[in-house]
């Protein structure tokens, strides 16, 4: 009997110890300030003319949802534009541009443009260590009409002092890829 | 001098510690003045270098009037003690040959503390590995868990100290936050037959206590390890008062500093750790009762190998396919991110009462806090901040009463908890794990009894009551494309804009129940079988997990559709413990209905990339196997001891090998001892883990640049790595520097043969090799 009731009298503090703890757990709405949603590539003709601008954004980051990718236009035969990538965050309000954290941070990021036939991607900007970043650089369109994808990589803690690397060859960069976009593209 | 160490060595008591009944104590205390020594689970005993002449030998175990007598030792002397219960006042001394024989039909392997030491610089994941048919799931070399019979994680619940462990034991990137000196004993019961710990060890139950001294004597341990792989050591001390009755106390702490480990090729990079612990308790004994306070803390910071952190398909391809790991930096002791960061605090009050009948009542409160934060690879002014911050606080409290007659043992008991999860959202990444809060409730009832001296039966059942209610925020776009929208609008509470706030809600109500039977054949042998329903809910990262995965590369998504486990097992053991060749053979079936796993299902592009998407799926299962150890006494100076495990583990509904089923694995070792030359033992560890060739084929195709266009590259995840052979050398010496403490040194080489090699239940194995050769060098002083 005497067992019985010290067995009632634990169950009842365990259902008063749980049945007072606070109901205070609701979930707080996560600012994602470090998602990279959108990336826009915009090539502007050297001597003028209208940029051609590849964008690809992607409104539920890591979500079902694939990114959108679209190209504003075509490349011309033979012609050479000035190139220019940001990168946005538009979950947060207002968007967050992400681009000139990632200058300032040039060594340890790199943007590669994977291609072939399209022409030639030169990186027209440089890190601390002169290393190239490829936020800013120049794209001389191929002699001849062709199509293709565009890969445009932004690779986190690359290594930048690998072979080809500052070249643009990302076969020894190793890093994490934070960014990777592909554009179809038509130079005519 | 050595004339009189030799002296000391040549002379040991051995025996049994049974109870009146003829029932085995396990964990049974004996001293004799500074040498002490705790019962095997058969009862079985063994103290060795005494010196000759008289002494003084008590033999204690809880709820048990001590035996208390002065015996004169020397050469091999057997002392079988039978210990009456504390209620009455007689006491008995059976000076005999005969062995005794166990009665309960639940089999407990138990650790030797000798193997507890060996790992003093390890984790428990490794020790348990010992026994046959435990293996490892790692994720590198410092996040280690026990895999039983082919099942880890929530399957298989660790308890501490009578507390069951909650320390976000559901990932499988998770370690037990648990320091493995502040271990007296540990042992494994595979299966879910032990029902006072619960009815969701579908796995099975790691159990782990601390040191309980019952003489009044103060002793203490220092283990110091020195590693030359991760170039570190650890340096753990304890001190234990023990008492019959009044004040005793305990406190162990262990410090481990270690930095990068080394493959046979390379560093792996970021793959130092830091552990600093505690452990105490204080009790205080009356005479038909006790009460102790405990608190123990497991601080540790795990760095994770730099190569393994990807941030998409890509970069996987790239690992596997360069087989080398795409960081290797010169040794460092620094750990930077990918690393994580955990705390565990657990307090506990115990009060037990025995009463004039026989029985006895325990009374118990505990306290669990758990801190796990993740750092990972991030972006300028998120560096230092972790990607994951979870707050997990448990109350849990349980009465266990026991009663025992002559051929009839009853066991019931009540437990409750409260639990509360809080994840941070100041990381800026939504969270794998949401915010919830947990009941449970709890009530079992076990009958066992003795029908003769040879044959005893068990059956037990319980009742668990489980409800959980979390809040998280889901994508909207997520939401729909798991279907959510037509069968959970109901969870729905708010509307942010592009997510919903949501609060799932689910109850649950299990039964487990248990039977058994242990029967003595006539041979010597014996004979166990059981047969148990386990139940276990889903868990947090079962239902809930949404989002991306840096350390593998996946999207691993929850399900609250998925429904609670069902196991149902068959088991057998079959036990000769006498004579020079000892055996156990554990056969058994296991059947799970609802089986939990995770799948690959398709593959989902943002803008890091492709991702290959893992749901939590269910299936019907079917786990059986073979675990075999056997020791074999060659002669006085030789011993060998053989394991083997085999599991075989199949998707019933599918019709195909289930994931990460530990491969066929063989160990054997050969053991020389020099009792009187220090208690010299040599010995020799070949370790065969041999490739599993069952397995599904979750390998997928991606779509991935190469060369500016876009191919179509399979990606190789699922074939298991080539199997491989080990081998390890063991050696210890022990010196007596006074009457009182005794010094041992102890020698060890792990992989002799700096073998490169890569486990399949080793997370990182897609991108680093396994551990190198590793020279480790301990003093452990007895005082």
């Amino acid at each position: 009997m005497k067992n019985l009731r010290i067995l009632a009298l634990a169950l009842v503090s365990i259902t008063t110890f749980s049945s007072c703890s606070s109901d205070d757990d609701k979930a707080t709405l996560v600012n994602e300030e470090e998602v990279i949603t959108t990336i826009n590539a915009t090539l502007t003709p050297q001597g003028g003319g209208t940029p051609v601008v590849l964008l690809s954004r992607d409104l539920d980051g890591d979500g079902p949802n694939a990114p959108i990718v679209t190209a504003s236009g075509n490349f011309t035969v033979g012609a050479i534009y000035n190139g220019t990538v940001t990168f946005l965050n538009e979950l947060t309000n207002p968007a967050e541009d992400i681009t000139a954290e990632i200058k300032e941070e040039g060594d340890e990021h790199q943007i590669f443009f994977q291609q072939t036939g399209l022409g030639t991607f030169a990186y027209n900007d440089k890190d601390v260590n002169n290393r190239p970043i490829g936020l800013n650089f120049v794209y001389t369109a191929a002699a001849t009409p062709a199509t293709g994808t565009l890969n445009i990589v932004l690779i986190h803690e690359p290594n930048k002092a690998g072979e080809g690397v500052s070249q643009g060859i990302i076969t020894n960069a190793a890093g994490a890829t934070d960014a990777q976009v592909t554009f179809n593209v038509t130079v005519q | 001098m050595a004339g009189s160490l030799c002296a000391y060595s040549q002379n040991t008591i051995s025996g049994s510690v049974t109870t009146t009944q003829n029932k085995p104590l396990d964990g049974a205390h004996i001293h004799i003045e500074e040498l002490h020594a705790m019962s095997n689970p058969d009862g079985s005993y063994k103290i060795q270098n005494i010196p000759a002449g008289q002494h003084r030998v008590v033999i204690s175990y809880i709820g048990y009037k001590s035996l208390d007598t002065l015996l004169y030792i020397t050469g091999s002397t057997r002392l079988d003690a039978i210990l009456k219960p504390e209620a009455t006042q007689l006491q008995e001394v059976v000076l005999s040959a005969n062995n005794a024989v166990p009665k309960n039909v639940i089999h407990e392997q138990k650790l030797k503390t000798e193997t507890i030491e060996k790992y003093s610089n390890a984790s428990l994941g490794d020790a348990l590995k010992e026994i046959a048919g435990v293996y490892t799931l790692k994720t590198g070399n410092n996040i280690v868990k026990p895999v039983i019979n082919g099942l880890h994680s929530s399957r298989v619940p660790v308890i501490s100290n009578n507390v069951r462990l909650e320390d976000q034991q559901w990932g499988t990137e998770h370690a037990p936050n648990l320091d493995i000196n502040s271990a007296g004993k540990i042992s494994v019961i595979k299966g879910a037959s032990a029902l006072q710990y619960g009815g969701d060890a579908v796995g099975g139950i790691v159990l782990v206590e601390p040191v309980k001294v019952l003489k009044d004597t103060l002793f203490g341990k220092t283990i110091l390890n020195a590693a030359s792989n991760g170039r570190g050591g650890s340096i753990s001390s304890s001190l234990h008062k023990g008492a019959e009755k009044g004040w005793a106390w305990n406190a162990a702490g262990t410090y481990k500093y270690m930095g990068d480990r080394e493959a046979p090729n390379y560093v792996l990079s970021n793959t130092g750790n830091r552990e600093s612990n505690f452990a105490g308790d204080v009790k205080y004994i009356g005479s038909d009762y006790d009460l102790s306070a405990s608190y123990s803390f497991y601080d540790a910071t795990i760095g994770i190998a730099k190569a393994t952190h990807i941030g998409n398909v890509s970069d996987l391809v790239r690992a596997i396919n360069s087989g080398r790991p795409n960081v290797v930096e010169p040794f460092t002791y620094d750990i930077n991110a990918p690393r994580q960061e955990v705390q565990h605090h657990l307090a506990k009050l115990n009060f037990n009462k025995r009463f004039s009948d026989a029985s006895t009542l325990s009374v118990q409160y505990a306290f669990q806090h758990n801190s796990r934060k993740e750092f990972d690879i991030r972006r300028g002014a998120f560096t230092n901040k972790p990607a994951l911050d979870l707050t997990l606080v448990t109350h849990s409290a349980q009465a266990d009463w026991k009663k025992e007659t002559d051929a009839l043992t009853l066991k019931s008991g009540v437990s409750g908890s409260a639990q509360k999860n809080d994840a941070s959202p100041d990381t800026n990444i939504r969270p794998l794990i949401p915010n919830y809060s947990k009941y449970d409730a709890g009530v079992y009832g076990i009958a066992s009894y003795a029908f003769s001296d040879s044959f005893t039966a068990e059956a037990g059942v319980r009742y668990d009551f489980s409800k959980m209610d979390a809040s998280k925020f889901y994508q909207k776009s997520r939401w729909t494309n798991l279907g959510y929208d037509k069968e959970f609008a109901h969870f729905i509470t708010g509307d942010f804009g592009s997510q919903w706030l949501t609060n799932p809600q689910f109850t649950f109500h299990n039964i487990s129940a248990s039977v058994g039977i242990r029967k003595e054949l006539d041979n010597g042998m014996q004979v166990l079988a059981n047969a148990s329903l386990a139940m276990r809910n889903p868990n947090p990262s079962e239902l809930f997990s949404d989002g991306l995965h840096h350390s593998n590369g996946t999207i691993e998504l929850g399900d609250l559709r998925t429904d609670k486990e069902k196991a149902y097992k068959f088991s057998a053991t079959l036990l000769k413990s006498n004579g020079s060749f000892t055996f156990e053979a554990t056969p058994y079936l296991n059947l799970i209905n609802n089986f939990i796993y995770l799948a690959p299902t398709e593959i989902e592009y943002t803008i890091r990339g492709a991702f290959p998407v893992y749901r939590y799926r269910q299936t019907d299962a079917l786990l059986a196997g073979l675990d075999l150890h056997t020791n074999w006494k060659i002669a006085s100076n030789w011993q060998h001891n053989f394991s083997f495990a085999y599991v075989y583990g199949q998707d019933t509904t599918k019709d195909q090998p289930l994931i990460e089923m530990p491969p066929l694995n063989i160990a054997n070792t050969i053991r020389y001892t020099k009792e009187n030359w220090h208690q010299l033992f040599l010995e020799l560890r070949s370790e065969a883990i041999f490739k599993q060739t069952r397995y599904p084929n979750n390998n997928f195709n991606v779509d991935l640049p190469v060369n500016g266009e876009l191919v179509s590259t399979p990606v190789d995840v699922s074939t298991p790595p080539a199997g491989y052979h080990l081998l390890h050398f063991n050696s210890g010496i022990t010196f007596n520097t006074s009457q009182k403490s005794t010094v041992t040194v102890g020698l060890s080489v792990l992989n002799i043969f700096n073998t490169t090699y890569r486990d399949y239940l080793n997370r990182q194995r897609l991108y680093t090799d396994d551990l190198g050769r590793n020279f480790q060098l301990q003093l452990k002083f007895n005082y």
